[in-house]
């Protein structure tokens, strides 16, 4: 079993953690920071939300990625569910549907790492069931 | 859903889109009894009574993007399907208690899943929300309070993904401290 973890553990962490944060601003791009949110609806936790969310907070710290991923609500793109927000520095977010752990890591590589469009963006705006 | 884990997962969000500032999660496994309950308190915005009665009803929601609400209804059904329930109080403008009783011994019964990782993903994926998270296995407690970590923490931000990898380490091991799987689940 693996030895216990507790508060105080934490506080020893707390170096390794700041040192990373150091190390990532002294980065190419200091402070800006890709912003991603997952949405974790029902929809959205059903069809594989959470898988969604650990491996982009685990791959974007591998790969160096400077980025927060936070949660949201429902974003109303239930048939498009799991779907992911993107706001690259200075732009319009975008949001993705049908993202599984492939399509998350073409999102990686492709478009937060090079801008370059990948098939699954989703209008914004687009209205599920009101219109 | 999967397991429990996941269903918490999604309770919890109606606790964030009430606009709660704690969110106590609460589960309570009880060998003897052959009791698990799940709690999930919020001080979030609040139901009317009329609203309460109505909102286990699949056809409840006020979102506007979607005609019917699932969540509740469907963690109810998978309560009811193993002989246990599901309750809600609430009150507008203070808060919400919404309870999941199981019987863990009954076919049915949904595995609890990976528990730590719910906890943790939600709290760095809400970092403005303070939770506490309770468990308690046969009267062994284990209790997480973001408090506390945020105040180790001090300015690092605890949606940081070492922060969160280290939160997942740190609930898990003292979950199998207090002996988490004594009912057989898989996580
Ligand atoms: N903790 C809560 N505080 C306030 N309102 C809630 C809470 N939980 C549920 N509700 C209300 O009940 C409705 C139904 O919830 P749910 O079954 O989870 O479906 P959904 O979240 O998809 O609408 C919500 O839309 C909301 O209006
Ligand atoms: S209800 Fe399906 S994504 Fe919101
Ligand atoms: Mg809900």
């Amino acid at each position: 079993m693996a030895k216990i973890k507790s508060l105080d553990d934490l506080r020893v962490m707390k170096e390794s953690f700041q040192s990373k944060i150091n190390l990532r601003e002294k980065g190419e791009n200091p402070g800006s920071h890709v912003q991603i949110k997952v949405a974790m609806a029902t929809c959205g936790i059903a069809s594989g939300a959470k898988t969604v969310m650990e491996f982009m907070m685990e791959e974007l710290e591998k790969r160096g990625i400077e980025s927060v991923v936070t949660q949201t609500g429902c974003m109303g793109y239930c048939y498009a569910e799991p779907t992911i927000e993107v706001k690259l520095p200075g732009q319009e977010p975008v949001v993705f549907g049908y993202v599984d752990t492939k399509k998350a890591d073409e999102i990686i590589e492709k478009y937060i790492k090079n801008g370059e469009l990948v098939e699954g963006i989703i209008p914004m705006n687009y209205e599920t069931i009101d219109n | 859903m999967r397991d429990l884990s996941l269903h918490i997962l999604d309770i919890i969000q109606n606790s964030v889109a009430a606009n709660a500032s704690l969110i106590e999660i609460s589960i309570h496994e009880d060998v003897e009894k052959d009791l698990l309950k799940i709690t999930i308190k919020d001080n979030g915005k609040g139901m009317s009574k009329e609203f309460v009665k109505i909102a286990t009803d699949p056809y409840t929601t006020s979102r506007t993007t979607r005609k019917v609400g699932l969540g509740i209804p469907l963690l109810k059904q998978n309560a009811e399907r193993t002989g246990g329930s599901l309750s809600i109080t609430s009150e507008l403008g203070k808060g919400t208690i919404l309870e999941a009783t199981f019987i863990p011994s009954n076919i049915d019964c949904l595995s609890l899943g990976d528990i730590a990782g719910v906890i943790a993903l939600t709290v760095s994926g809400n970092p403005l929300i303070n939770f506490i998270y309770n468990h308690n296995i046969n009267g062994n407690l284990y209790t997480f309070n973001t408090k506390e970590v945020k105040e180790i923490l001090e300015g690092i931000s605890i949606a940081e993904p070492s922060v969160c990898r280290y939160l997942k380490e740190m609930i898990q091991s003292n979950l199998e401290e207090i002996q988490i799987g004594t009912f057989g689940y898989k996580t």
